[in-house]
């Protein structure tokens, strides 16, 4: 299904979209290099562009098919009871969420355009890639990482599926699968739950200059990628070009995936739910520790100016 | 001799506890046992919330430390004068010892864990699996080595 407002759009903002197009190449080549050791990489996603043909999704099954889960049945029994078992493994064709075999998603929105014309967007969902990744951050494994170019993956050897990840994460992207990974090898029956599932916008592929599947697939050039700069400075252009608006530069304190609409996020209307992320602000979730980490820095120069001043206290008392 | 520590010692005794208490909510083990569904314990199940408990905690141990280890040092260095109750012949135990280390071990690993966990800072993954279990087996460590003094009714200084 495609979106009203981009064939409307389309001969008026060609000149930029070519001049994106071309800029995003040499971008991809650039940010793929020496470089992205320097800057993080950066997509835009430019929804007015998305036709909603899926083709992102499909090749992003197709170029991570290798790291989907195989689980071992019957899977063990878990203790207590409410331990939840989250099996997709026999639902490996589902398209219209999240799940651990379906790391990108096309979401369909309704909403008013400024001229009173309802139209419908479709926007590709998946991990947003933040810069303080609370995913990455908080997990107590260390199973998850952060690599230099601002990707965040989940190491499917060591995670254990706890999904403190998907709790601490803003738009809840991790997804579980049970009977997998590490914790059948520890205690199964009493920690442990599978192994969290997520895009990593295919580290491998990037580790060899090659853009990601979603975004080397897709026939309109939705997505681009580059240095965090430059894609910035795109996405402003590009929002002040089609009078649009952003989503991700300051949400959970900036991602590493940036949106482009020609209607507020905040009148989108769509199906949110389980492994159907939200677009909603968020603020940023690492920002009270960051905060707290200044206290730390005080705390013993506090201690020791404590000890001293008792110290000549006593010794005054002394004298 | 008998030190009369008993502040310090309420003071380090909640501080031990509740940070120990936040530090293992950090794994999401309090939900699952039905421990968060305790009223008043609803809280172990929120990590961000537990998150910044454990590093304000972490400030006031590290300046209970400071504020300790230098007042310990006034004093030896002033023993024989009445205001200060350690003396020359005052020693730390050897449990005692035991703690010191695992709390060096603990906060150097907390420390370079809050520097990994700010905005733009990469540690490779090696090294943040490293301080992940460093930091749990100094926290087992003091936990075991505070439980046998605790039990032994052993003292911190001699």
């Amino acid at each position: 299904m495609r979106s009203p407002i981009s064939r409307r759009h389309f001969l008026k903002t060609s000149f930029f979209a070519a001049g994106t197009a071309i800029a995003g190449t040499s971008i991809a080549k650039a940010a793929t290099s020496a470089d992205a050791d320097k800057e993080p990489l950066v997509t835009l996603i430019d929804i007015s562009r998305c036709i909603g043909c899926e083709e992102c999704v499909y090749a992003c099954q197709d170029a991570n098919a290798h790291k989907f889960p195989e689980p071992e049945k019957p899977f063990p029994k878990m203790y207590p009871d409410r331990v939840p078992v989250e099996d997709w493994s026999d639902r490996r064709d589902v398209t219209d969420r999240l799940t651990p075999y379906n790391w990108l998603y096309i979401q369909y929105a309704s909403a008013t355009t400024k001229e009173g014309e309802n139209i419908t967007l479709t926007i590709p969902r998946r991990c947003m890639h933040c810069q303080n990744p609370p995913c990455v951050k908080l997990c107590p494994w260390g199973a998850a990482k952060q690599e230099k170019n601002g990707l965040s993956r989940i190491d499917a050897q060591i995670c254990l599926g706890g999904s403190k990840c998907k709790d601490v994460c803003p738009w809840d992207i991790p997804q579980r699968q049970t009977g997998t990974g590490l914790y059948l090898d520890l205690l199964p029956a009493f920690a442990g739950n599978g192994v969290m599932y997520k895009c990593d916008r295919c580290y491998q592929k990037i580790k060899k200059g090659e853009q990601p599947a979603c975004i080397a697939a897709c026939p309109e050039n939705v997505q681009t990628i580059g240095k965090r700069s430059d894609i910035i400075k795109m996405a402003k252009d590009l929002a002040k070009e089609k009078d649009g608006y952003i989503y991700g530069l300051d949400e959970n304190g900036g991602t590493n995936t940036i949106y482009v609409s020609p209607v507020p996020f905040d009148q989108l209307v769509f199906e949110t739910g389980k492994g159907k992320p939200h677009m909603h602000p968020v603020k940023d979730t690492m920002a009270d520790g960051s905060n707290l980490a200044i206290a730390l820095a005080i705390a013993p120069i506090a201690g020791a100016a404590a000890a001293v001043g008792k110290y000549y206290r006593q010794m005054k008392e002394e004298a | 001799m008998v030190y009369d520590f008993k502040s310090r010692r309420i003071m380090y005794g909640l501080t031990l506890f509740f940070i120990a208490l936040s530090g293992f909510a950090q794994m999401p083990i309090f939900k699952r046992y039905y421990i968060a569904d305790i009223p008043g314990l609803g809280w172990l199940a929120q990590f961000f919330v537990t998150h910044a408990i454990h590093y304000a905690l972490a400030a006031l141990l590290i300046g209970f430390c400071a504020y300790v280890a230098l007042d310990y040092y006034f004093a030896r260095k002033n023993s024989g004068t009445k205001k200060f109750q350690i003396t020359e012949d005052t020693r730390i135990s050897a449990s005692a010892w035991v703690k010191i280390a695992a709390l060096c071990g603990l906060i150097i690993t907390g420390c370079f864990m809050v520097v990994k966990n700010l905005s733009g800072i990469y540690f490779s993954h090696g090294v943040v699996i490293g301080l992940d279990l460093l930091h749990l087996i100094f926290c087992m460590l003091l936990l075991g080595a505070t439980a046998y003094t605790w039990v032994r009714t052993r003292s911190w200084i001699c």
